[in-house]
């Protein structure tokens, strides 16, 4: 009962939204071309047929939700409706899309979306999911039919089929970006800092040893892990280069500087930065790999530069007057390349904002308790960062352009989250 | 009844005379002879006895004396292991005092300085000895970026030590940032407690001489 009218209301809430979205299909425009950022058109998901249809229908309606591109009308009960659509129906519902989930001829999945503006079917697709049903591999081939639908629909790729890889208890674990799946990386007896390499298939982390800190490389199918730090000391923050080939870091014995290593062999260590005995880390990519963004406590306070990839050119990123002036730090480059998001304190505690680096605005994403390590999703719209509002440092998802946010981990304390890309169906 | 009582006694009386009639004479003992050699050879048993008794008791005192002598050279010697021991254990201790650092900083205050100086003789003495550094900060700041600081406060630590003639081979440095805070607690007190320096003797605290 409760269910049907949070439904309904929600769908008359729904059809105000979408007026423009419903007036630019009056004008015959195609849905995939009419989104525009900050409208959530409306999608219909039909009742799921076949196996599993109760999961499927809760996952897939789950990551249209979290993707907050779309709004998910998803009736929980009702009738499979087979043949063809009555558009006028959905269309008085709100919704300018149907999504109809079924059974494929021959086994497997069918995914159906249709144009309610249009009345047409848009975009068809079967496919055979042969991970064990309910299985992590199969949830993650679910929720990349969900990142398709929601391209189908706003021409932007969603980010369900992704992980986040952070620290819990001095120990590397991942998550599914909705939550599912946690899992502790086997075998890591101390990780932390992960980065992922721009295939998904390998994790980049610092962990402690005897002789200080270590940077390693970790396939995560094989769990085959390789030391890449070439000297003892302080060796942390890794992170990839957006080709792969190489790993820069944080290195130091007294103060740190970035360093960069050739992954496949070939030339040497090379020394990126010339911080003359101040802290210099946590590099990050520019995303076609010729700059990059790091903290620099060359003032005598952490603040964020931009340089070339080689360490030329470095200017202080962070120079506008904005929260208390004594510290900046934990930068992720947007993979759209606009903008850099960080970590400032403002009254004594740590928010997460963004720069832009076209105007160097500044925006503001977070308010409540203290919130930092801030990394990009795929999309470039999600942030996940670490929180405390809810009593223990956990992993959080930010909608930096609604402001929407989501608790994504719980239990004990969990920080320094880093976004996978999209991770694609393993060959 | 009464006149019973008379002739009773009469009886008990001739019991009595009966009895003390004298028994028939034993024979004669014969002459006792003596045997000077069987009295010489007691006396000498029991000298030999005696003086038997004497060096017993003599051995035993000695015996008695050699232990307490031995107890008390045990007692002292293990007294004076104790207090090498503690003495020991507190240079040990000594060594290991913390330094502390200001926000954000890796300088060495005049105390931090002090504290040091008291670390050098002992590094002097034992020119085996390894020590490790190990930096840390408060929960305060980036997490990653307190790794880094806590490593040049560890460094500034070897710095100095090695500026005043300590070999730099002798000292390892590490940094834990914030993860392994001394004190737990969100507030100035925890945090000053927190911002430091550790001193850990890794190789030859076992056979550590005094300076």
């Amino acid at each position: 009962m409760t269910r049907v009218l949070r439904f309904t209301s929600r769908a008359i809430a729904l059809l105000a939204l979408l007026a423009p979205a419903l007036r630019a299909q009056d004008s015959g425009v195609r849905i995939g071309l009419t989104y525009t950022a900050g409208s959530r058109p409306a999608v219909y998901l039909l009742p799921v047929t076949g196996p599993y249809s109760d999961s499927i229908r809760a996952i897939v309606s789950r990551d249209l939700d979290f993707g907050d591109r779309v709004s998910v009308i998803a009736p929980d009960s009702g009738a499979p409706v087979n043949g063809p659509l009555n558009y006028q129906l959905y269309s008085r519902l709100g919704a300018a899309a149907v999504l109809r989930i079924g059974q494929a001829m021959g086994g497997g999945i069918s995914v159906e979306l249709h144009e309610v503006g249009a009345a047409r079917l848009l975009q068809k697709k079967d496919l055979r999911i042969s991970a064990e049903p309910l299985s992590a591999e199969w949830r993650m081939a679910l929720h990349r039919v969900s990142d398709e639908v929601e391209e189908w629909i706003t021409g932007v790729r969603g980010i369900a089929a992704t992980r986040i890889a952070f620290n819990r208890g001095g120990t590397l674990w991942t998550v599914d970006a909705d939550g599912a799946n946690l899992r502790q990386v086997p075998g890591v007896t101390s990780g932390f800092s992960p980065s992922w390499h721009p295939n998904g298939r390998m994790i980049a982390y610092a962990g402690y040893a005897d002789d200080g800190s270590h940077v390693y490389v970790r396939d995560l199918n094989s769990g085959n892990t390789r030391r890449v730090s070439f000297d003892i000391g302080v060796n942390i923050t890794p992170e990839f280069s957006p080709d792969g080939r190489s790993l820069a870091f944080a290195y130091g014995s007294d103060a740190t500087d970035l360093w960069s290593v050739q992954l496949q062999g070939g030339e040497g260590p090379v020394r990126i930065t010339v911080g003359r005995g101040s802290e210099n880390a946590q590099p990050t990519f520019s995303p076609d790999g010729r700059r990059i963004a790091f903290t620099s406590g060359r003032l005598g306070r952490p603040e964020i530069y931009i340089s070339d990839a080689d360490g030329t050119n470095p200017q202080w990123l962070t120079t506008t007057g904005f929260g208390d002036q004594s510290y900046r730090s934990d930068p992720s480059w947007a993979p759209d390349g606009r903008s850099v998001a960080f970590q400032t304190q403002i009254e004594g505690r740590f928010q997460v904002a963004t720069i832009n680096l076209r105007d160097r605005s500044v925006k503001q994403h977070t308010i409540e308790g203290i919130n930092e390590q801030p990394s990009w999703s795929p999309d470039g719209r999600h942030l996940v960062f670490t929180s405390n509002r809810g009593g223990s440092r956990q992993m959080w998802v930010l909608d930096t352009e609604s402001g929407r946010m989501r608790q994504l981990t719980s239990g004990a304390p969990a920080r320094m989250g880093a976004w996978s890309p999209r991770l694609l169906a393993t060959p | 009844m009464n006149s019973r009582l008379p002739m009773l006694a009469t009886l008990a009386a001739a019991a009595v005379v009966m009895s003390a009639c004298p028994s028939p004479t034993p024979p004669a003992a014969p002459t006792p002879v003596v045997n000077q050699d069987s009295i010489n050879a007691a006396r000498a048993r029991a000298e030999a006895e005696a003086a038997d008794r004497a060096r017993r008791e003599a051995e035993a005192r000695a015996a008695a004396e050699r232990e307490a002598a031995a107890r008390t050279a045990r007692e002292a010697e293990e007294r004076a292991r104790r207090e090498a021991a503690a003495a020991l254990e507190s240079a040990r201790m000594a060594f290991a005092t913390k330094i502390f650092f200001a926000l954000d900083q890796s300088t060495l205050s005049a105390e931090a300085r002090a504290i040091l100086d008291a670390k050098l003789p002992l590094l002097r003495t034992n020119a085996n000895v390894r020590i490790r550094i190990a930096g840390h900060t408060d929960e305060r700041g980036s997490d990653e970026y307190n790794i880094a600081l806590g490593q040049r406060r560890a460094a500034a630590a070897k710095r100095y030590l090695v500026d005043n003639g300590v070999a730099a081979d002798r000292i390892d440095v590490v940094s834990f940032g914030e993860d392994r805070p001394a004190a737990m607690g969100s507030d100035e007190t925890a945090w000053s407690q927190n911002r430091r320096d550790e001193f850990e003797i890794i190789v030859g605290g076992e056979t550590l001489r005094l300076p």
